[in-house]
């Protein structure tokens, strides 16, 4: 059984969710039990999974037993189970929330939901390039299911640009593939590292080329500046419990990053090495102005929180951008943080909006909140920890990585991003005060159900969790940037060096 | 035979990215269609051109890569699946927004005074 862990986080999801298309028509209980037990069994998976990686020894699962470079394989490293462990945490709140009936109001949305969360695992999972893109394709679709659940003129609208954009972008991540498969003659990630670095000079321009076209789409997948303008409007537009699961697609761009960057083109690259690096850090801060515009701008609690998205994805970037071991472990420290926290607000937004009549989660006058006691202290929770104020998790996420900043690189980033953290501060006390305060007429809301309460709780609540538990934490993600620049015993293992392969 | 797969390919690419740009969905539709095939054209290219060869390696001479083919017909299933779509989404968004503008838009800006 203990070999065969690895790929559990991608084969659980898909069972469950084929279960549950034989139940499509069946009862709501049913496909909620195998949705939430599926679920549940992945954080399971997910914590076994970190608990192996822990020690820093790399593992992979070979699927069907070809051995790499020649078959497909999983890797699990440090950053893997992370990455998986966080999707399943994020994921158990999101879908228990949306047991709370957002799941009934189109069809099949556990099973679309489970097989979202394949597409996420499999990508963190892999070790293989065309794989990549294959559980980009199935996460995406299941995305594009997910987005438009329910229905509805906004939904439909803002779907059809997410489509039509991320159709474009597989394109591009296929002619990346390819060039890179062209020069380099393989495409697993691990081989393609070890074969850079023995590189003809003539194809250095090829593997140029490939590299930052894939850094094109794994961009796209972000949000970056430039390619960021399709996701402030889906996300308002997506039901709350999908919005919530989309807080991890952001990052599963970031990941691929991160992944790609350091493994393939990292030190032992030559001349190739850091080839993102520059771009990263500049748009890194553009994003972060740009995004900080667009959250003093929004005028709807979910819009608002979108860009709040945004800003995350800026600050994760210059993370990447500085490069260094610190600076990934903050990175990676900050990420937890906020996308368990962006995605918590999304489902808050979703209940404020349904105690406030008309209004909505539009940032104007509108009917008291029946419920705006716990609410309100949620929604404070939230908003000092996703604006990076102490005592909360963001504080010290930001406080690791302006550490990290050193010399010019700290000069633009401290400015930018504390800049950044003052935007969301008053946009989010603007948007409280009226929420709560500024209100007319009576409170005629429904009661929220005791599942939509768990969920927003078991995603803020996270907040002080990673404050107490920031030791720990640290001493990880400090292991995990470790192993994310000394790719070499991952290469060892996989390509079994030392070993008789041929 | 490498320059006219070049162009063949180039030109299909240039014609799909034109069509994508475009602000009605079926142009759109289409121009992602032509720029799937574009890039199955590229892939099939990616492990060298090679014409005769064996389709798997049988001893010494002249083989075809298997790889590419592989990865095409892959590409070719996950394409068309998201062609089928991406079509019914554009009917979707013709019936919910009235009218097959991208923006949902009833009038471009200029449009009237042609």
């Amino acid at each position: 059984m203990s070999s065969h862990l690895i790929v559990l986080p991608v084969v659980l999801p898909l069972v469950a969710g084929i279960l549950l298309l034989f139940q499509r028509q069946g009862s709501v209980r049913v496909k909620r039990l195998i949705g939430t037990g599926a679920t549940l069994a992945l954080l399971l998976v997910g914590i076994a999974l970190v608990a192996r990686a822990a020690g820093g020894e790399v593992t992979y699962y070979a699927l069907g037993d070809w051995q790499p470079p020649f078959g497909i394989v999983l890797v699990l490293d440090r950053l893997s189970a992370l990455m998986v462990l966080l999707t399943a945490v994020l994921a158990v709140g999101a879908v228990v929330f949306a047991c709370a009936g957002d799941d009934e109001r189109g069809s099949n949305f556990h099973g679309l939901f489970q097989w979202q969360l394949m597409g996420i695992n499999g990508a963190f999972l892999t070790g293989d390039l065309f794989n990549l893109f294959v559980f980009f394709e199935v996460l995406l679709l299941a995305s594009y299911a997910l987005l438009l659940h329910g229905g509805g003129k906004e939904r439909i609208m803002s779907g059809v640009h997410y489509v039509v954009l991320n159709l474009a972008g597989s394109s591009l991540f296929l002619i990346a593939v390819g060039i890179l498969y062209g020069a380099t003659g393989t495409l697993n990630m691990a081989d393609m590292a070890t074969r850079l670095a023995t590189l003809p000079a003539e194809r250095e321009g090829l593997v140029v080329a490939g590299g930052l076209m894939l850094l094109v789409v794994f961009g796209l997948k972000a949000a970056i500046l430039p390619l960021y303008f399709w996701l402030p409007k889906a996300y308002a537009a997506a039901p709350a419990p999908v919005a919530a699961l989309f807080a991890i697609m952001t990052k599963v761009g970031i990941y691929a990053i991160l992944r790609v960057y350091s493994l393939v083109f990292g030190e032992a690259a030559g001349p190739l090495a850091n080839l993102e690096q520059a771009w990263v850090w500049w748009l890194s801060l553009g994003t972060l102005v740009a995004a900080a515009i667009g959250v003093l701008a929004a005028r709807d609690l979910r819009l608002l929180v979108a860009y709040l998205v945004l800003v995350s994805v800026g600050t994760l970037l210059a993370g990447i951008g500085i490069g260094t071991p610190a600076a990934v472990s903050a990175l990676l420290y900050y990420l937890i943080h906020t996308t368990l926290i962006t995605g918590g607000l999304f489902l808050l937004a979703e209940m404020i909006g349904a105690q406030r009549g008309q209004a909505g989660t539009r940032l104007v006058k509108g009917r008291p909140l029946r419920q705006g006691g716990w609410l309100a202290v949620l929604f404070f929770a939230g908003a000092i920890a996703v604006a990076g104020m102490p005592p909360l998790s963001g504080a010290i996420g930001k406080a690791l990585l302006l550490a990290a900043a050193e010399g010019a690189e700290r000069a633009w980033l401290w400015p930018i991003l504390l800049l950044s953290g003052l935007a969301a501060i008053i946009a989010l006390s603007r948007a409280g005060s009226t929420l709560f305060w500024r209100s007319t007429g009576e409170a005629d809301g429904q009661r929220l159900a005791h599942r939509q309460w768990f969920g927003v709780a078991w995603l803020i609540g996270v907040a002080p969790l990673l404050v107490v538990l920031a030791g720990p934490l640290v001493d990880y993600t400090d292991a995990t940037a470790e192993q994310l620049a000394n790719p070499e015993s991952l290469t060892r293992t996989l390509l079994n060096t030392e070993g008789d392969a041929p | 035979m490498e320059s006219l797969y070049a162009i063949t390919t180039g030109v299909l690419t240039a014609c799909g990215l034109y069509l994508i740009l475009r602000s009605r969905t079926f142009p759109v539709v289409v121009g992602l269609t032509l720029l799937s095939y574009a890039v199955n054209l590229f892939l099939f290219s990616m492990g060298g051109l090679t014409t005769d060869g064996a389709a798997l390696v049988d001893g010494a001479g002249d083989y075809a890569d298997p790889l590419p083919q592989a990865l095409v017909l892959t590409a070719i299933v996950i394409g068309f699946a998201m062609t089928a779509f991406v079509v019914i989404l554009a009917m979707r968004a013709r019936s919910e927004a009235g009218n097959d503008h991208v923006d949902g838009r009833k009038h471009e800006a200029g449009e009237g005074r042609r």
